[in-house]
């Protein structure tokens, strides 16, 4: 039954067996356990998540008032510089990563994921990528004032003159951080596509599973060209050739197509697996199975090919001529076809559903609720002589807010409640986590909601200061942001508090189905005794049939 | 969709998996090692296709291209092709030996291999020394050497795989007819190192005549 190579599991044996007493000092360990890995994914990344929080509370501190009062203007170009960046390759790509680290192999009812070690290999670069941004503070010139997507000539201009200057330690933590997705996605592919347990038929796969394949394609894919891109920028930096020089026969456009072809399926990198969790919870708190399984599942894919042939919707006011600009508008008009599939299958699943509104559920609606905001404005902003009203506005920043932080944040704060029980064995607590979700969501609509009239008036973003007339809505973002900064103290403090002494949890305390809440919680090393063999497509509520045929034989002592 | 689950699946019983999956347990590994190289070597060649990509749209954008004063060698590069893409052939020479569970063999067509990788690279480091003008020269030297050092370096990293598994295979015992999938991995990355020289020596070289 062993799938798992002899040579990978000696490295797991010798890991202290959850639960025991000691058991905390495996985190900090070269552990190749899919499950450890997972959550030193999740709470390394949530650190980082407080670090670009606190840049955005300096930067809403900075707004407050429209003179710039704060903080030094190449400060503040460093905030926004580092807050964009950090939360995108320190906190989002790495929370989901380790998500699906900890979920992947228990969903398609695998031992671990098929190359462990080059697993934890993968998940040591992200403390090296933090370190070197966080260095950049210390360097003369401070770190990177060109904003989070480096565009040339700002970002070629090196008024210091000294070969180690922020913009360079930028591009070296990209680039390591995209070397650790390249080997996160290697691994979740050959592990979806080799490791499935006897049975499990792509059909047969949790929606998230299929969410994460499609994710990770999307990274082999894009990854590579951002990489060209950047050694191209670090060269013209450091060694002096000119490819996006202008003055020397560059281009810098050609950058910015570089950098759209991977960052803006980048943002379904984040937003696919967001969606699965979704799919994975919305069944759950509604007791009904998920609307559509098989067209949900096949419209990941679909986003897959389409988000890379959207990207110069980023870039219609970069001299891109006309003829383009009308095709990238079909084809991003055409990405809300698939996404609204979604929309539609899980409004559909929670239709006449016997909802119950645990925190988990809570977060997921709202999410939901979020997206749909997101996407309007997004059908908004892919229309061309929009695009060209508020491009570079607030209307962006507010838009791609309620994408990041109103569909994606909120559906990990989703999946880590959902799934808490089954990484500790605790239970959190229940009124803390409803305190948490209410400050985030009046936090969240604070925030970002007022970005939107604030732009159409044409506030520019990336500015320390603006004209008085937009300082309403500015006092109201900024409340939004200092109360969302406020939001994070009672999911810490239930976290932890429920981490050490919270309740047992069972091994399914939701009645989920799903192979990861058929083993113990949390599941012990290696998850299942024998492999389990599936029988029936996911999401089977209300259906009384068994998902897997040797559920006595899963676990040592089944509960 | 949701009614069709209960009917869609067959049956499937512990008598009907198990075969198969205690099958897949031996051959497990070596597979998953190949799948894995191939899925990273599909997405490395997206990089060179970054690097090909804009030296067709500066080339698009130049008025002559190469520009004069940084044209290109053709004799010597002529030579090194011949040499690499013959090297695959090789290096295929020695898969097949060892799958005949010819160790001597192997070792000895790797053991070329090297050596016409290791020429290669050395008749590179030539036409570096003897072209008259370096990376920062124009917009088309940057290109050049770019997109030939790039290659240059993976070039090298086979070198050291190949090197690698000549160093392991003096332990006896460690390849086999049925253990060589590093041997294989080694001939993998060696064929997509030539690969993309074909395509980069085309664009760089031959698209220069026309």
């Amino acid at each position: 039954m062993a799938n798992i190579p002899v040579e990978a599991l000696s490295g797991n044996r010798a890991q202290p067996y959850p639960g025991a007493p000691d058991n905390w000092k495996r985190f900090f360990s070269f552990s190749t356990d899919h499950k450890v890995i997972g959550i030193q994914y999740i709470v390394t990344s949530f650190v980082f998540f407080l670090v670009g929080g606190l840049f955005a509370m300096i930067i809403r501190g900075e707004l407050i008032t429209p003179e710039a009062n704060l903080v030094d203007r190449t400060l503040y170009n460093a905030m926004f510089t580092m807050h964009g960046s950090v939360m995108l390759f320190l906190w989002s790509f790495p929370v989901l990563v380790g998500l699906a680290n900890y979920l992947v192999p228990l969903m398609i009812g695998a031992r671990d994921m098929a190359f462990p070690r080059l697993n934890a290999a993968a998940f040591w670069m992200v403390p090296v990528v933090g370190i070197l941004m966080m260095s950049s503070f210390f360097v003369p010139g401070g770190p990177s004032q060109s904003g989070w997507w480096a565009y040339p000539p700002v970002s070629l201009q090196n008024p210091t003159g000294t070969l180690i200057n922020g913009q360079v330690l930028w591009l070296l933590a990209v680039a390591i951080s995209g070397v650790s997705s390249i080997m996160g996605a290697v691994n979740f592919v050959s592990t979806i596509f080799k490791l499935r347990a006897p049975g499990m038929t792509f059909f047969k796969m949790p929606v998230f599973v299929w969410t994460v394949l499609a994710a990770q394609i999307i990274q082999l894919f894009g990854l590579p060209a951002l990489t060209a891109g950047a050694v191209m920028l670090l060269l013209d930096i450091t060694t002096g050739t000119s490819f996006f020089r202008p003055e020397s026969g560059g281009n810098p456009v050609l950058y910015q197509h570089f950098f759209w072809f991977y960052s803006h399926p980048a943002v379904y990198v984040l937003a696919l697996p967001v969606f699965g969790v979704f799919s994975e919870i919305l069944p759950v708190y509604a007791r009904k199975p998920l609307f559509g399984y098989r067209v949900v599942a096949v419209s990941s894919l679909i986003i897959t090919g389409l988000s890379a042939i959207v990207w110069v919707h980023h870039m219609y006011a970069s001299g891109t001529p006309g003829w383009m600009r009308m095709l990238f508008m079909f084809t991003t008009m055409s990405i809300s076809v698939p996404t609204g599939i979604k929309i539609f299958a899980w409004t559909a699943t929670i239709f006449g559903g016997k909802l119950r509104l645990d925190t988990p559920m809570l977060f997921a609606l709202a999410g939901v609720v979020n997206f749909v905001f997101a996407g309007i404005t997004g059908i908004m902003l892919g229309s061309v002589p929009v695009d060209i009203h508020v491009n570079n506005t607030y209307f962006v920043v507010g838009h791609f807010h309620y994408v990041v932080y109103g569909t994606i944040v909120f559906g990990i704060y989703a999946a880590i409640y959902h799934w808490f029980p089954k990484m500790t064995g605790r239970m959190y607590y229940e009124g803390l986590g409803k305190v948490h979700f209410w400050l985030t969501w009046i936090g969240t609509t604070l925030n970002f909601l007022p970005m939107h009239p604030v732009g159409l008036m044409g506030m520019p973003r990336r500015v320390a200061s603006y004209d008085p007339e937009f300082a309403f809505w500015n006092v109201l973002a900024s409340l939004g942001g200092f109360l969302l900064g406020l939001s994070t103290l009672p999911f810490i403090l239930n976290m932890v508090s429920s981490w050490i002494q919270g309740e047992q949890a069972s091994h399914n305390p939701w009645r989920a189905i799903g192979l990861e809440w058929l083993i113990a919680s949390p599941p012990p090393v290696e998850n299942f005794e024998q492999l389990p063999i599936v029988v029936s497509e996911p999401y089977g509520y209300g259906k009384d049939e068994p998902l897997v045929s040797n559920l006595a034989e899963l676990s040592e002592s089944p509960e | 969709m949701q009614g069709s689950i209960a009917d869609s699946s067959q049956p499937i019983t512990e008598a009907t998996i198990a075969p198969t999956a205690i099958a897949h347990a031996h051959e497990a590994h070596p597979d998953f090692r190949v799948w894995g190289l191939l899925t990273f070597l599909i997405s490395e060649s997206l990089m060179f296709g970054g690097l090909f990509v804009t030296y067709l749209f500066l080339r698009g954008e130049a008025a002559v291209w190469p520009p004069e004063g940084t044209e290109v060698e053709l004799l010597l590069p002529t030579i090194n092709t011949i040499i690499l893409v013959s090297s695959s052939f090789v290096i295929h020479l020695g898969d097949t030996a060892i799958k005949k569970n010819d160790l001597a063999g192997m070792r000895r067509w790797y053991w070329v291999t090297a050596l016409m990788g290791a020429t290669f690279l050395g008749g590179q480091a030539y036409e570096y020394y003897t072209l008259g003008y370096g990376l920062t020269t124009n917009i088309f030297s940057n290109c050049f050497y770019v997109m030939t050092g790039f290659h240059g370096l993976h070039v090298f990293i086979g070198l050291l795989l190949i090197l690698g598994v000549l160093w392991r295979s003096r332990r006896s015992g460690h390849y086999g007819s049925h253990h060589h999938v590093g041997i294989e991995m080694a001939e993998i990355y060696w064929h997509f190192v030539d690969i993309i020289w074909i395509v980069l020596f085309s664009l760089i070289y031959i698209l220069t005549l026309f």
